[in-house]
């Protein structure tokens, strides 16, 4: 029942998209408002339906309907409902379902953002622009329904019906999973609509600003959504996975890495287009790559071509999402050489000493270290083909090339929000960035002085120290000279600077926020200790400052598995510190148990335990012991950048409110 | 549109092209360095007690695998066809030798029971062999010559057709 | 207030003209070279020698093994080294090590052991030489590249907009001359 319903509903879902798609097209084209209404309907229409097929499929799950396919492979009656919702998004086919349904919410999004031609507000041109906007959403969506219409229905029956599901990889089963994928597929999906806004724009002959000013809100969102997500995976693996890392240059993690570093790249180059009007076809690229590249990582996670924690199934679905690939390639690099000639910049620069040179370069490093972390990620496959040699591309590779190119765009983070358009005078720099230049100098040689000996951390330390100088120094005098000029309390200042150019000040929070991280993964990878070690009950395991002695095993059943644990006293200088029981569940379906992990998480290191072995008898235990300094500023780092984007793209209303209470408070 | 601004997109197909190729690969499959070379040598405890080594078998060929009683289903699927190759050639010199990795005795021992397995088996404590051979996973089988040499090693469970084709070649070679 | 500002940028770069543009661009210069210099990894860590903590003692034996560990696949997992992963196989590989460096093997040879029977598929980062080099070299060489695009663009765009040639521009010409029009009658008033 649910599985002819779920599958007729999206075949029609198909036809309304390819219906939606056509109707802008021709309605554009012929200057028919009835048609182009008929199409916004229809978009409607279509995420209308795709969200039955997402109820659907829920209540299949929740219900634990296990004639469906996919209900058996990822849920079971014993499961949590969170669980049972959340395996809506544990493999391929439910997730391409969400996918798809993001994918509609967006469409839906643009049309009621901009029904009747962008309204008031609406930037210029948005009214031509957007049935082709519409019609790229639409293909995309016509995409992955016919994927599932073709290669991976969701609704697929399973016979003989099974009395019980399997379940979601023991992995999946947390509260997590509720949120990484989620905030991973925001990311990618949301990228779709400053992408669709840029072929509109190629299509209809207008690739100018425009597209740009439309769509900085959404692009914006999409990379705090991607960002988020990243930020996200990583903190889940550090808690979950037990290895100590929270980052493996996985490919699946590369493809999430890819797109944010040419949607970051974006983000920067974007600026100098409204400014100056030039990089246009730069900007298009950058996009379009973006786009590409979310596809590109979908591709490698549900194809199978390279082996990886996250992947899904093979099948026709590779084929299909190559196909696709390459379509979008075509097309969109196609619409670019097509319209060169309009795209000829006129770009002028006054200095090469400006901060248009500043993003350049920062373009050029973001997308370098794209095209690292491309190339690492598929030259295995290249050398089997050209060489026919298996090889390895792994952490220490990504590690050593994208450190240096790391430290570079952590140089020009300083430079570039302080130095002047245009041209940068000799006084321009003294004032911005002789005092912390100054700073990061003075902070290098301190660490020096306390024994830091280690070039690459010397160099990241004064870099950061920099980059905080510049930022620290630019809110100060800023502040400063307002509250001179208007006679405002310091705090007011502050508080109007923030509001009055919260674009900028936004973006200098974010780059807070990315150094903060930066110093985090730095001294972790650097200073981060180890030791393992197999100890009887009362045994201690001493590395640094902290201690652990083993007091003894325990077991017990959980609702799912069996859970057996090591009981330590952790000790810091000698001083008890804290209990600490870090565990393996043993799952009934599972060959091997899963890592459950305790540490002392604090924010200057944190103490992380794992039990890697353990006689049954419980006569010994081997534990592993991790120190991990400055690794939460990574999340905290997380946490300020989602800050500063959240100051950079509030609506302007609500901040004005917030802060006309703020002053009547001071008054 | 000119040929040279077609250009533009169609520098994107030597990218395709290598994914497509990806389709054909199989990530799993990675070849030995071992195979045509000097088979390294090992001691085994063997269960029964005896001690064996790969020197004391020397001008036989041999067929060597590595197991689990946890690999199930390949180890199991591959056991009977172990056994009976071990029974129909071991007249002809054949040597079919089982090391079992990671594994608990009680639960490797019964796994021997249940599949009658009369050819010499023996753990392999601290997968010293197992990494000796690389070996990534169970199971894996090594064909070694009379004269010591890996002629060929095969990933996952054997099948007959691979079993008796490889079995003749050892054999074969003097 | 607004044009006047626009207006004066405009005169200034009209006096401008013709001064700079050629010579080294400090800022990519700048960049370029701690790009260069921080390329080469720092030495001990090239030789994959662990990192040492400041002022502490020479390289313990596990961090030895740690470090050696690193840089080999666990053979049974998915993209982990054997020092991360908690698998048996790599627990027993570490173990391996700690005897082979007891027993006075440098790294090298350790990792060449590993690569004897596991090919270079168990090295994380690929040895450089052949094909491989095209992996170590090519970002720094797109990196070079790029740089210099950069550099050759800006300087194009200096000099475009530094031309001594305002009749080939009249749209240009008259833009400078509307503003400062506009900035006349905006101070007069």
């Amino acid at each position: 029942m649910i599985s002819t319903l779920g599958g007729f509903t999206l075949f029609l879902a198909l036809g309304v998209t390819l219906y939606a798609a056509a109707a802008s097209v021709l309605g554009a084209r012929q200057g028919r408002e009835d048609w182009l209404a008929s199409s916004r309907n229809a978009v409607l229409a279509h995420f209308c339906l795709v969200t039955l097929a997402i109820f659907l499929l829920e209540y299949a799950l929740v219900t634990s309907d296990f004639s469906l396919r996919y209900v058996a492979n990822n849920s079971t009656r014993a499961s949590l409902t969170r669980y049972k919702i959340a395996g809506l998004w544990g493999s391929l086919e439910g997730s391409i379902l969400l996918w798809e349904w993001l994918q509609s919410l967006m469409a839906a999004l643009v049309v009621a953002r901009y029904s009747g031609g962008g309204g008031s507000e609406a930037p210029s041109g948005t009214r031509q622009l957007l049935p082709y906007v519409q019609a790229v959403l639409q293909g995309i969506s016509a995409f992955f329904l016919i994927l599932m219409a073709f290669g991976a229905n969701p609704f697929a029956r399973i016979f003989p019906v099974p009395p019980d599901g399997r379940g979601l990889n023991p992995l999946l089963e947390v509260t997590d999973m509720l949120i990484h994928p989620l905030l991973l597929y925001l990311g990618y999906v949301g990228f779709s609509v400053p992408y669709a806004f840029a072929m509109a724009a190629l299509v209809t002959g207008r690739p100018t600003e425009e597209w740009l000013r439309i769509t900085r809100r959404w692009t914006v969102v999409a990379w705090l959504f991607l960002t988020g997500g990243i930020f996200y995976g990583g903190w889940w693996s550090y808690r979950t996975l037990g290895w100590g890392g929270y980052w493996a240059w996985d490919p699946v993690e590369n493809a999430s890495f890819m797109p944010w570093l040419t949607g970051t790249a974006f983000i920067h180059s974007v600026m100098i287009q409204e400014r100056k009007r030039m990089l246009k076809v730069w900007n298009l690229t950058l996009i379009t790559l973006t786009f590409t590249l979310v596809i590109f990582g979908t591709f490698l996670t549900r194809s199978g071509i390279l082996g990886s924690v996250h992947a899904f199934a093979d099948g026709p679905v590779g084929m299909m999402f190559l196909a696709f690939l390459a379509l979008v390639l075509f097309f969109s690099f196609g619409l670019v050489a097509y319209r060169s000639d309009q795209l000829k910049g006129h770009g002028e620069l006054d200095s090469i000493l400006s901060r248009e040179s500043a993003f350049l370069l920062n373009n050029l490093v973001l997308v370098g270290i794209c095209f690292t972390v491309f190339l690492g990620t598929i030259f295995p496959l290249l050398s089997e083909a050209v060489r026919g040699n298996k090889i390895s591309v792994g952490t220490p590779y990504f590690n050593k090339v994208s450190v240096p190119l790391g430290m570079a765009l952590l140089l020009l983070m300083g430079i570039g929000p302080l130095i002047a358009w245009g041209r940068a005078s000799l006084n321009n720099l003294k004032r911005n960035f002789l005092k912390p230049g100054l700073a990061a100098v003075l902070g290098a040689a301190l660490l020096y002085a306390l024994g830091v000996r280690q070039v690459q951390v010397l160099v990241a330390f004064g870099l950061c120290f920099f980059v905080i100088g510049t930022i620290v120094f630019e809110f100060w005098v800023a502040t400063r000279t307002r509250a001179r000029m208007m006679g405002e309390s310091v705090l007011a200042a502050f508080g109007t600077l923030l509001l009055k150019s919260r674009r900028r000040y936004g973006g200098l929070i974010v780059h807070l926020g990315v150094v903060i991280a930066i110093l985090g993964i730095a001294v972790s990878s650097v200073y981060k200790v180890e030791r393992e070690q197999t100890l009887k009950p009362g045994d201690r395991l001493s590395l640094g400052r902290y201690s652990v002695r083993f007091e003894g095993l325990a077991a017990g059943e959980r609702p799912t598995h069996i859970l057996v644990w090591a009981n330590l006293q952790a000790f810091r200088d000698g001083r008890p510190l804290h209990e600490l029981m870090p565990g393996q569940r043993f799952y009934p379906n599972q060959q091997s148990p899963f890592a459950s992990v305790d540490a002392r998480y604090h924010w200057s290191e944190d103490l992380y335990v794992i039990l890697s072995a353990f006689e049954r008898d419980g006569s010994s235990a081997t534990i592993k012991v991790i120190v991990n300094p400055m690794i939460s500023w990574i999340w905290i780092g997380g946490g300020v950048i989602l800050l500063g984007v959240l100051v950079a793209v509030l609506p302007e209303r609500r901040l004005a409110l917030l802060a006309l209470r703020a002053k009547a408070q001071v008054a | 549109m000119s040929w040279k601004k077609a250009l533009i997109p169609l520098a994107s197909v030597p990218l395709i092209i290598l994914l497509a190729y990806g389709f054909w690969t199989d990530p799993r499959a990675i070849p030995s360095p071992l195979v045509r070379q000097a088979a390294p040598s090992f001691r085994l405890a063997l269960y029964d007690g005896d001690p064996l080594s790969l020197e004391g078998l020397k001008g036989k060929p041999v067929v060597l695998n590595f197991w689990a009683s946890w690999c199930y289903p390949a180890c199991y699927e591959e056991a009977p066809l172990l056994e009976a190759t071990w029974r129909k050639y071991r007249d002809q010199g054949l040597m079919v030798v089982g090391v079992d990795i990671q594994d608990k005795e009680a639960n490797a021992r019964e796994f021997m029971r249940r599949f009658d397995f009369s050819f010499p088996n023996g753990p392999d404590p601290g997968s010293k062999i197992s990494i000796d051979y690389g070996v990534y996973g169970v199971p894996e089988t090594f064909f070694i010559d009379r004269q010591g040499r890996i002629k060929y090693k095969h990933v996952g469970a054997l099948t007959p057709a691979v079993m008796e084709e490889q079995v003749r070649a050892i054999l074969r070679e003097t | 207030m607004r044009s006047a500002v626009k207006a004066s940028g405009l005169l200034r770069r009209v006096a401008l003209r013709g001064r700079g543009g050629r010579g080294l661009p400090p800022l990519a210069c700048l960049g370029l070279v701690i790009v260069l210099a921080l390329a080469a990894p720092p030495r001990g860590e090239a030789a994959g020698e662990p990192a040492r903590p400041p002022g502490g003692p020479p390289p313990d034996l596990e961090q030895q093994v740690y470090a050696v560990a690193s840089g080999l696949r666990c053979v049974v997992c998915q993209n982990l080294s054997v020092a991360d992963s908690p698998s048996d196989l790599a627990k027993e590989m570490r173990s391996l090590i700690r005897e082979r460096l007891q027993q006075g093997k440098t790294p090298d040879e350790i990792r060449a052991y590993f690569v004897s029977r596991y090919g270079d598929f168990v090295l994380l980062e690929p040895p450089k030489r052949g094909f491989n080099l095209l992996v170590w070299g090519l970002p720094f060489v797109a990196l070079l590249a790029g740089a210099c695009g950069v550099y050759l663009v800006a300087r194009r765009w200096t000099e475009r907009a530094h031309q001594a040639a305002p009749a080939l521009d009249p749209a240009y010409l008259e833009r400078v001359r509307r503003e400062i029009e506009e900035r006349k009658g905006s101070t007069g008033s």
